[in-house]
């Protein structure tokens, strides 16, 4: 077994809407930044053990599938890294 | 009191499951919150997920409770015909579970919004709305900062032609605008019908438009739902 940190990357499918982002785009906007777009996404880092990184993938992949991430609006993608 | 007893789904951070045993009570519904651990009750004749933040709306609204244990056993009631309602974070719990589609994200506003609406009735002839009439205009507060409706557009077409969507947002005269869109939600939609007519979902609280004490009275046809 090897261990392995899994992250996991959940963003909204292109074209849904993100409220929180925009809000945050306006508030680096008035602080004097200038932006053309931001998109904001969730990150989890998953350390696990597993007797290749493609089981550790494949793992983290089903964790993505069903909790992390909800395939109505989001998109996802895992890499994984020897830790 | 009925020979029905309607279990009111209660999780951690759940707040409006003593709202809506008053209001269902109100109606002459016997019902009884049950505690998520401890199982759906065998004799149970309907199910409301209540409105609240249970586990603090964490990854998102809703997400773990529909995946605890007590939810198999609401999908295998409603499977057999029990009707379940789903209000506010139970309809986020709903549509996460499977039990309804789509998902109930982040208002249009990015805030929190507690504030009267008005809901346009799609059709009469489900348990939940045989009290209105179709095209009825009803008067039901929202409160919730996650209620947006997104689905993607060729299931939306599906649930729009196959009558799935119960509520819309409208203005007063029943007009479904984008001025009268609260939260951002696609084609106005309020609350949805699952695969069976018997399940319901919506974010409006029927349960605070049902003791007249409190104001309208406009609710109490959904809570009707479950006298049937």
């Amino acid at each position: 077994m090897t261990a392995y940190t899994a992250t996991v990357t959940v963003r909204l499918k292109h074209g849904v809407l993100d409220p929180e982002a925009e809000t945050t785009r306006h508030a680096l906007e008035r602080l004097g930044f200038d932006l053309a777009a931001l998109r904001s996404a969730d990150r989890f880092e998953i350390d696990l053990e597993a007797d290749s990184s493609d089981e550790a993938r494949e793992r983290a992949g089903e964790m993505a599938d069903r909790l992390l991430a909800n395939p109505t609006i989001h998109d996802y993608d895992v890499e994984v890294d020897e830790r | 009191m009925g020979t029905v007893t309607v279990s009111i789904v209660r999780f951690g951070g759940s707040n409006c499951d003593r709202d809506a045993e008053a209001a269902l009570s109100h109606l002459g519904i016997d019902a009884e919150i049950v505690w998520h651990e401890d199982g759906l009750p065998a004799e149970t004749t309907g199910v409301v997920l209540p409105g609240g933040f249970s586990y603090g709306d964490y990854l998102r609204a809703g997400a773990m409770a529909a995946r605890s244990p007590i939810l198999d056993e609401v999908r295998e009631a409603a499977a057999d015909g029990v009707p379940v309602l789903g209000v506010c974070n139970g309809a986020q719990v709903g549509c996460e579970s499977g039990l309804t589609e789509g998902v109930f994200t982040t208002n249009r506003s990015a805030r929190f919004q507690c504030e009267p609406v008005y809901l346009r009735v799609e059709r009469a002839d489900t348990p939940w709305t045989a009290a209105y009439e179709e095209g009825e205009v009803i008067e039901v507060p929202i409160a919730h900062g996650e209620g947006r409706y997104e689905i993607t557009d060729e299931r939306l077409e599906e649930l729009e032609s196959s009558g799935r969507v119960l509520f819309r947002y409208c203005d007063a005269d029943g007009e479904v605008s984008e001025a009268a869109n609260p939260n951002g939600s696609k084609h106005n939609v309020a609350g949805v019908l699952g695969e069976y007519e018997t399940v319901a979902v919506l974010m409006p609280h029927p349960e605070r438009a049902t003791l007249p004490d409190v104001g309208g009275t406009d609710g109490q046809g959904i809570l009707r739902g479950f006298a049937d």
